[in-house]
């Protein structure tokens, strides 16, 4: 039976992943936001999970004004990296898992979520920054990436509420499905910021850190957050957040922190990352060696 | 019937992209959409206006683009993530274009983030802006 061992959350701020592929990691700037990283990936290291859910959200890249979806299950065997305007970033192809992801999107679907499934797809820095933090610079990523899109372009995102409640249908897609596997899932975006409008720039620590918190030990208290609230006080794309509570919604209630991380700035945006795993599925520490 | 009002249009020195802002902007947001292909980008360079032509833009909107008023991109129905490509097209960062939204020296904006960012506070409603300002 295949079972989500952790939950990892993190930020995809574009000027990291530009930070890294332009080798800029050793600069102090950039040092203080990797060095939270460090312990993240050898953490990563040891537990070797065999896939990845990653959480995301579409920049305009894959999705145009066309057609918005609210949700979308990534089903290909393999997803590019895009080019966002800058060239494409120099990372390996996104590997898929199109067995798992069909089954999952047998079972969220008939549990009542309208999934958009999507067979072709080029992935942004929503999904791949989040990889390299956790990563680093593979030639190969260690191992395929199922990528859920969340709309949190055009407004209204799905509530704190809607998202949790997705993540937890997906935890009972994969625990049905019958081959052994150790999955991770990612919850990515956020933290405040604004980085349209006069208003740009805005950062909310104190809001930040009590989200975190909120995750860690009491996550009835973010599902709860509205979206003026986020917009109020995160800034208008701070409404990203509401995607890391899809991947807390796929862990239990029994979890165990691991890691937790936060800076001001990355370029225009707070940085948070948190790691934890999930007691229920994962009993020892390293999510179950 | 009246347009119901929306809470977040309270909130300063922002759009939110939503459906009634993404109707009226998809002409801008589907020109920088094509940007994210190199040929297109150089297509742009060459002729700016010329290329702008089968987007159907309104006059306000042709201007807001070639005059790269960044605000008025957004109060005319773009959205930040596509405008981005134009900025990208240009050669500027999220920063560089951040800073000119806000009316601050790349520098000066970058010195506020590091120093943490804008603060919350007075930035939370029109009121607030007004009191600032007035």
């Amino acid at each position: 039976m295949a079972k989500i061992v952790a939950g990892v959350w993190t930020s995809h701020v574009p000027a990291i992943g530009a930070a890294l592929d332009l080798g800029k990691t050793a600069e102090p700037y950039w040092q203080r936001v990797f060095g939270g990283y460090e312990k993240s990936k050898e953490w990563i290291a040891k537990v070797k999970p065999d896939v990845c859910i990653v959480v995301f959200n579409d920049h305009a890249t894959a999705f145009s004004v066309d057609i918005v979806p609210t949700f979308a299950l990534g089903c290909a065997a393999e997803f590019a990296p895009a080019d966002e305007g800058w060239g494409p970033r120099p990372v390996p192809v996104v590997k898929g898992h199109p067995e798992l992801a069909a089954h999952i999107a047998q079972s969220v679907i008939q549990d009542d979520f309208d999934l958009t499934v999507v067979n072709k797809m080029e992935v942004d820095h929503g999904l791949t920054v989040p990889l390299s933090l956790m990563f680093g610079q593979p030639k190969e990523w260690p191992c395929p990436i199922i990528p859920v899109a969340v709309n949190v372009v055009l407004f209204p995102p799905p509530s704190g509420k809607r998202c949790f409640n997705l993540g937890a249908a997906i935890r009972k897609a994969v625990e049905s499905y019958p081959e052994d596997l150790r999955v991770v899932i990612f919850g990515t975006g956020g933290m405040s910021h604004q980085i349209s409008g006069p208003r740009a720039g805005l950062i909310n620590s104190d809001f930040d850190r009590a989200f975190l918190e909120s995750l860690a030990t009491d996550p009835s208290k973010a599902t709860s957050i509205r979206h003026i609230e986020y917009m109020r006080e995160a800034g208008a794309e701070g409404i990203e957040m509401v995607m890391w509570l899809v991947a807390r919604g796929a862990l239990s209630n029994n979890v165990e922190e691991v890691h937790r991380f936060y800076t001001v700035p990355a370029s225009n945006t707070a940085v948070g990352h948190l790691i934890l795993e999930d007691r229920d599925s994962a009993p020892s520490a390293m999510a179950a060696e | 019937m009246e347009r119901q009002s929306k809470e977040y249009e309270d909130i300063p020195g922002t759009t939110v992209f939503d459906a009634d802002q993404c109707r009226k902007g998809y002409g801008i947001n589907m020109f920088c959409m094509s940007l994210l292909k190199a040929d297109n980008r150089e297509a742009f360079k060459k002729d700016e206006a010329g290329y702008l032509g089968p987007f159907n833009l309104t006059p306000e909107q042709t201007q807001a683009v070639l005059k790269r008023d960044w605000n008025g991109m957004l109060k005319q129905g773009g959205n930040i993530y596509f405008t981005a490509k134009l900025a990208a097209t240009d050669g500027l960062s999220f920063q560089q274009v951040a800073a000119m939204m806000t009316g601050s020296t790349q520098q000066q904006y970058a010195d506020m983030m590091l120093a943490g960012g804008r603060s919350p506070n007075g930035n939370r409603s029109k009121a607030e802006w007004a009191n600032k300002n007035g």
